[in-house]
């Protein structure tokens, strides 16, 4: 484990760098092959709607996927992350258009902790709404 | 329905092993668009420590949800698949998950609950190596929606 962030130079209330991960159909469509979770209403329209979906959802694990990058690319060493919870509470809803949606996400260091860990607090939106909640993070630094 | 809270600290067997190959993991790395070399150059993981490519740090979900598919499908346990929801995760890393691994899942029903006609079920899934290591443990909350009333206004 080698990460490049310093735990001695970190402070609480630090802010990570803030990224913005865009998402469309075809991500959907590749992620659900890459993960093996083929449910329809992840590319399926007609079925997302028949279920009460205002129109295809992207994978909550594909949210969570992308919310932890902004810590794997702050330490630059993703084995370095010790624990990883969300909350899923509201869906990225994913049109079929030429932009789909975009999942914004802020990181805070919001406590330092034993054993050169610290904890890092997410903020995950999109479309200017919360779709995690409780999205928390332990990293060892160097 | 609820759900019988006998089933609470019940475990499944083990699974079969699955062997984490380099190329699911680059397929993976490249679904969430994440270009870290320490996923998909041998050299890169090495710099960092790591005897092979290491996997993103959800990679690992993929394996413990379908072992939990023994927990959601046991006929006894009865809960309705088709109004399930996920509501939370959780990860806690011994050590990042690796080419090569053998990894078995054992899923245990931590806890059974009812809230609102809703059935909540929280599911543990402990990862292990083909040498016993515990690599993750995975903690997956799902909940069935309640189903919707039955209607009442026929001429039943």
């Amino acid at each position: 484990m080698t990460t490049k962030i310093a735990y001695d130079d970190v402070e609480v209330g630090a802010e990570l760098p803030a990224r913005s991960f865009p998402v469309n159909r075809a991500a959907l469509v590749r992620y659900a092959g890459a993960s093996g979770d083929f449910n329809p209403i992840h590319w399926n329209e007609k079925f997302a709607k028949e279920v009460g979906l205002p129109d295809v959802i992207a994978h909550g694990m594909f949210t969570m996927a992308e919310a932890i990058r902004v810590v794997t690319d702050w330490t630059g060493d993703p084995g370095a992350l010790v624990d990883y919870g969300v909350r899923f509470t509201r869906p990225v809803v994913v049109p079929n258009d030429d932009r789909g949606a975009v999942i914004e996400v802020t990181g805070k260091v919001a406590a330092k902790l034993d054993d050169n860990t610290v904890r890092v607090d997410l903020t995950v939106t999109s479309g200017g709404q919360k779709v995690l909640g409780m999205s928390r993070a332990v990293v060892r630094l160097a | 329905m609820a759900l019988d809270q006998s089933f609470v600290g019940r475990s499944y067997p083990p699974t079969d092993p699955y062997e984490v190959g380099r190329e699911k993991i680059r397929e993976f790395a490249e679904a969430v668009g994440d270009d870290n070399p320490v996923y998909t150059d041998p050299e890169a993981a090495k710099a960092l420590g790591y005897a092979d490519v290491i996997a993103p740090p959800t990679f690992v979900f993929s394996i413990t949800f379908k072992a939990a598919g023994q927990v959601v499908q046991d006929p006894q346990l009865g809960l309705d698949y088709s109004r399930v929801v996920h509501g939370d995760q959780k990860f806690a890393y011994v050590r990042p998950v690796r080419a090569g691994d053998r990894l078995t899942v054992t899923s245990t029903i931590e806890a059974v609950k009812s809230m609102a006609g809703n059935d909540i079920l929280d599911i543990r899934g402990e990862v292990h190596d083909e040498t016993g290591e515990h690599v993750v443990t995975a903690w997956t909350k799902l909940v069935a929606r309640a189903a919707e009333p039955a209607q009442t206004d026929g001429e039943a």
